[in-house]
This record gives structure tokens, sequence and C-alpha cells, in this order.
């Protein structure tokens, strides 16, 4: 025997999917892609988010919330009893998966907010951020996965073929799917540390370290964020909240903000788009994201995917009829699509940006 | 002719049945339905054929040190990491981080390669690690590099501004061994202390003869490729930085 490796060296992988007609696949498709990329993580965190996944509660906002107490659980039920109507309460249904031996309780609740605690000036959203920022960061052992409106999250401890079996995600059908197999380097492997990050229908799968993420937690802590689960990739989740949904910037500028251009490139630029970028760069200097990254970006009305500026990890794109897909690696792409119409890679800092038709 | 399907199959045991065979003595190996297995192609140090039909995964001919590899398809990232010598040959488009350390042997592409691609190569004597693409490249093309022949060949056609045959960053830090590179190159985007220097008589016959190799694997013709003029990179100081911690 000449080769004897002690272990594999690996990153994380990511796989990402949307049909722009929004007509949906189930969760067998995503859970091919990214268990095709197995060893790009060690079995320390796996997730999956999917969009258009309960169309019966689509008015709704689905929580996903895991619980390491019963208490905590109690805690949380509480609040939201006083807050929001509950349409619908459940544990989150999972398989029996025989490597997973110790799993926090996963509960589900389909709510609305009740209209009379909403403060005037303020709105449903933001009373939303409100809740999950209380809940993850004064509540012990509670901390909430997703909640957005006709999505959800499904991510844990172990590989993606475990974490899908466990939630028993080929039952779910959805328009856009991404997922995510960690390699934790500098934080440790939690259920509420693995991919993917949400916040309201954002959603976010990450491979690599977000350096900056000191500067970018402080900036966010200005507008009320609280980043409490230990991974640099929260950051990211909380950046697009801000720049999109309350600066009201479009994607494709949230993401100039996110992989600014070098100064020396802006330098290059004729006066009006250097003045733009300039600008851009001044006012947002905080939310730069330094360091290697690729990340998918889901929410309900598409599906973007984007490098840092120097392409320090990988990303693979391709197209085939509606669909889009953007992975790691073109054969994780290949192995639920074997024979796209293009595939290429996207440049540094150059998103791909996927919108849903109609 | 020895064939193995590689569907559904996990890199150990591929990479473990393409050892057998070679040490078998098969020296023509075709591998079907290959789909992201890593490593293929590590270490083997005889001189078999594979042949590779679909995409394989990264660190493909790694530390090779003989075989001929023919992928059917695009390839992925981190291919002939410290390859020693024996040549891969691929239809499609590469990804990032190839020939990173190369040290002898020959990379074809047919298409485009990614980022960093020739990344600290280096020569020696008769060692001439040689990487050639059809396509463009991404950013650090060459960076650091020792030693070793890089050509750019930008044959689906190239634009300066909107689709440059490399990136930025071009030879930065570059100290030995040459690149090529058929169309125009932004003065711009150069490390300090490369030069961009008109082919002198050696360097033609270099060219002509890594470019032979590289047509002859693809059908291509050589006499069209040279019809574009190329312009050399090389460095142009022998130690940039040797006053660096010494003022």
């Amino acid at each position: 025997m000449t080769h004897n490796f002690q272990k594999d060296i690996a990153g994380c992988g990511l796989t990402g999917l949307i049909d722009k007609k929004g007509k949906g696949v189930d969760g067998s498709h995503i859970k091919t892609s990214l268990s095709l990329m197995t060893d790009r993580g060690n079995g320390l965190g796996a997730g999956y988010a999917a969009y258009g996944i309960y169309p019966e509660f689509e008015d709704y906002y689905a929580f996903h919330v895991m619980y390491d107490f019963e208490s905590s659980r109690m805690e949380v039920e509480e609040i939201l009893k006083a807050n929001y109507d509950i349409e619908k309460k459940e544990e989150i249904p999972t398989a029996k998966v025989e490597s997973i031996v110790i799993n926090p309780l996963l509960m589900r609740y389909f709510v609305k907010p009740k209209a009379e605690k909403i403060r005037p000036g303020s709105n449903e959203k933001d009373f939303v951020v409100q809740f999950v920022m209380k809940v993850n960061s004064e509540i012990e052992g509670a901390y909430v996965f997703s909640s957005g409106k006709n999505m959800g999250a499904f991510k844990g401890v172990g590989n993606p073929q475990e974490i899908g079996d466990f939630f028993k995600i080929e039952e779910y059908t959805g328009y856009i799917w991404t997922g995510h197999t960690r390699f934790p380097t500098n934080t440790p492997g939690w259920w509420g540390g693995a991919h993917p990050f949400t916040l309201l229908d954002w959603s976010i799968v990450h491979n690599g370290e977000i350096s900056s993420y000191g500067i970018n937690k402080r900036y966010l802590e200005m507008y009320g964020y609280k980043l409490t689960l230990l991974t640099d990739t929260e950051v990211v989740a909380y950046l697009f909240d801000l720049l999109v949904r309350r600066h009201g910037l479009d994607i494709k500028t949230a993401c100039t903000v996110l992989a600014a251009p070098f100064w020396k490139d802006i330098d290059r630029l004729d006066d009006d788009e250097r003045e733009a970028y300039t600008t851009l760069r001044s006012t947002y200097a905080s939310a730069l994201l330094n360091g290697p990254f690729s990340l998918l970006f889901g929410h309900s009305k598409g599906l973007v995917g984007i490098n840092d500026r120097i392409k320090l990890r990988p990303l693979v794109a391709a197209t085939k009829g509606d669909m889009t897909y953007m992975a790691s690696e073109e054969s994780a792409i290949r192995e639920i699509c074997p024979d796209p119409e293009r595939v290429w890679a996207p440049r540094a800092g150059d998103p791909v940006i996927v919108e849903r038709e109609g | 002719m020895y064939n193995i399907d590689a569907k559904g199959m996990h890199f150990k045991e591929l990479n473990e049945q393409v050892r057998a065979a070679v040490k078998d003595g098969e020296d023509e190996i075709t591998l079907q339905n290959v789909n992201g297995q890593y490593y293929i192609g590590v270490g083997i140090r005889e001189k078999p054929t594979i042949t590779i039909e679909g995409v394989p995964g990264n660190d493909l001919a790694a530390f090779m040190d003989g075989p001929t590899l023919r992928v059917k398809s695009n390839a992925q990232d981190n291919i002939a990491n410290t390859m020693n010598s024996g040549k891969v040959i691929i239809e499609g488009h590469a990804g990032d981080v190839l020939g990173y350390g190369m040290r002898g042997g020959k990379l074809h592409i047919k298409g485009n390669v990614g980022y960093r691609v020739g990344i600290h190569m280096k020569g020696y004597k008769k060692q001439i690690p040689t990487i050639v693409a059809g396509g463009t490249a991404g950013d650090f093309f060459g960076e650091y590099m020792a030693g070793g022949v890089l050509i750019l060949l930008g044959l689906e056609g190239t634009d300066v501004k909107t689709n440059p045959i490399a990136g930025d960053y071009l030879g930065t830090g570059m100290h030995g061994g040459k690149i090529f590179v058929r169309g125009e190159i932004d003065p711009t985007r150069i490390g300090a202390e490369v030069g961009i220097l008109d082919l002198d008589e050696n360097d033609h016959k270099l060219l002509k003869k890594c470019l032979e190799d590289f047509c002859a694997d693809f059908d291509l013709s050589v006499d069209d490729i040279m019809k574009e003029p190329f312009k050399k990179l090389e460095p142009i100081t022998d130690r940039p930085y040797g006053n660096l911690y010494a003022y």
C-alpha cells in the first residue's frame, strides 16, 4: 500500500437549483447533488433550504425552531402565544437515522403576528426579525432555524445523506433548493451552526471564511441584529436583510456592497461610475465581506450565487430549460442534470442572479 | 483495453481498481461514467493511457509521474498539482489552480481555464512543465512562476475589455519560465516584475514544438494558430526583491 490517507482534506460544499417558472421539484434532487460532495464536509453539519414547500400555509410565517430543553420550548411558546395567531404547531417530521443518536427537539409553527402587537411605525417583518433575535439571544437552548413564508431550513449534525434522510427531505416539493455540507474550521459543529443560515425568507449557504466577521457583526449590531450562532456565515443573511429589505438596494447592488470592486479597479472607471462605486464602498465599508467565500443566497423570488473578489472558493453554474444550477463542483450539477445546455465558472465577485418569473 | 464502470463508485474504490489494473500491466484503461471522483491518476509511476468519460473530480493527476490521461469532457479544480511527468489532455474546460508547483509533463486544455493556473511552476534542465490552454484564463495566471512554459491561445476570440485572454495579476511574482500569449495583453494587469516582449528565434522554436504537440491532441492546425502574433512574458529582473530587507 503506497497510499495511506490518514484523512481527507476538504472544504465545505454547496449546491442549489431554481426553476424560474416556479415549478416544484422534490428534495431527492438536491440530496443526490449534495451527497456527491459528501467528502467536502466531515459529517459535522449538513442542511437544506427549500422554497415553495408550504403552499397550504403560504400566508403564514413558518417558524422552524430547535430546542435543547423542554423548558426552552415552553418559554418560546409563551412568547409566540402572546404575539402571534398560531394556525398550526407540530414537530417537524423526522425519520430514524442510525448515525444520528442525539438530536434537539425540532418544532414548526405556522403563525401570523397579532396586528395590535406591532408598534406604530414598525412593520410585520421587523416584528418577526425582533422575535427571532429575542429567541436566539435570550432564551437558552432555543434557536430559530428559519422564519420565512412558504420556505424552511432543515439542518443538523450529520452528512448530506443522513440529514436528508432524517428530515425526509424528498417528501417536500420546492422551486428553489439549496444544500450545504460542512467542514467546520474555526467554530463548533453543532445543530444551530449547520448551514443554511436564514432570516425571514433569506437563506445563505457558504463555503469559506468571512474574515471580516468582527467588523460586520459590530455594524449589524448597530441595527439591532444579534449574532448568536457562533458562525461567520450568520452575518451574510442579516446583511442581505439590512441592505435589500431595510435599505431598499436591489440585489445586484447589494452584491456589489458585499464583494465590492477593488479601489484600483474603481479608479479605472469613468467619472459617473467611479463616483457611484466610491459612494457605495464608503457608505457600506463595514458591510464589505473580506476573506474567501462562495455562497448561495436564496429568497422567495430567486437564487443568487457569488464569489469573493479573487475567487478563493469554487463556484460553477449551469442551465437547462427553466432550471439553473450552481454548485462547488460541476459533477454535483451533472449528478442531477447530466446534459446541461450551458456550463460556466462565474468570475470573481460577479454574481449570478436568477429571478423567478411572474 | 480494460474498462472500469465508475458509476456511483467512491473515489477510493475507483482508484484502487485503477492501480490494480496498472499493476497487472494494463496499458489502455477506460473509465466510464466518471462523475466527480477525486484523485484519478494520483501518484501513478507507470505509463498507461487512461481515458476518462465524464467529469473527473478534483486533484486529477496530482503527483502523477508517467501516465497519459485523456478527459473527454470538462474537468474540475487542482489538476496536475506537483505533477512530475506524463500528460493530461482535457477536451473541455478546466477549473482553478491547475498545475500548482508542476515540475514536469504536459497539461493540454482545449477550452478555458480558471483562476490561479500555473502558480509556482518550476523547471530544471530537461524538466520543462508545460500548460497550454486553447481558451482564456482567469486571474493569477503564472503567479510566482519559477520555470516551465505557459501558453494561452484564445482560440474562441477575445477582447481586451470584455473578454480578456488573461485576468488580472498575470505573472505577478514571476521569476522564471516563459508565458506565451496569443493576443493583446493589458499592461496594467501584469506583475511589476514582468515584461511584455517579442519572441526571438528560440522562442518561436519552443512555441512551435509545444503547439505541434497540443494541435495533435485536438486535431487543430498549428499554422492557423501561428498566423496570429504572440507576445512573451518574462521576468525582467533577476532579484526584484533583493533589497527588500536590506535598505
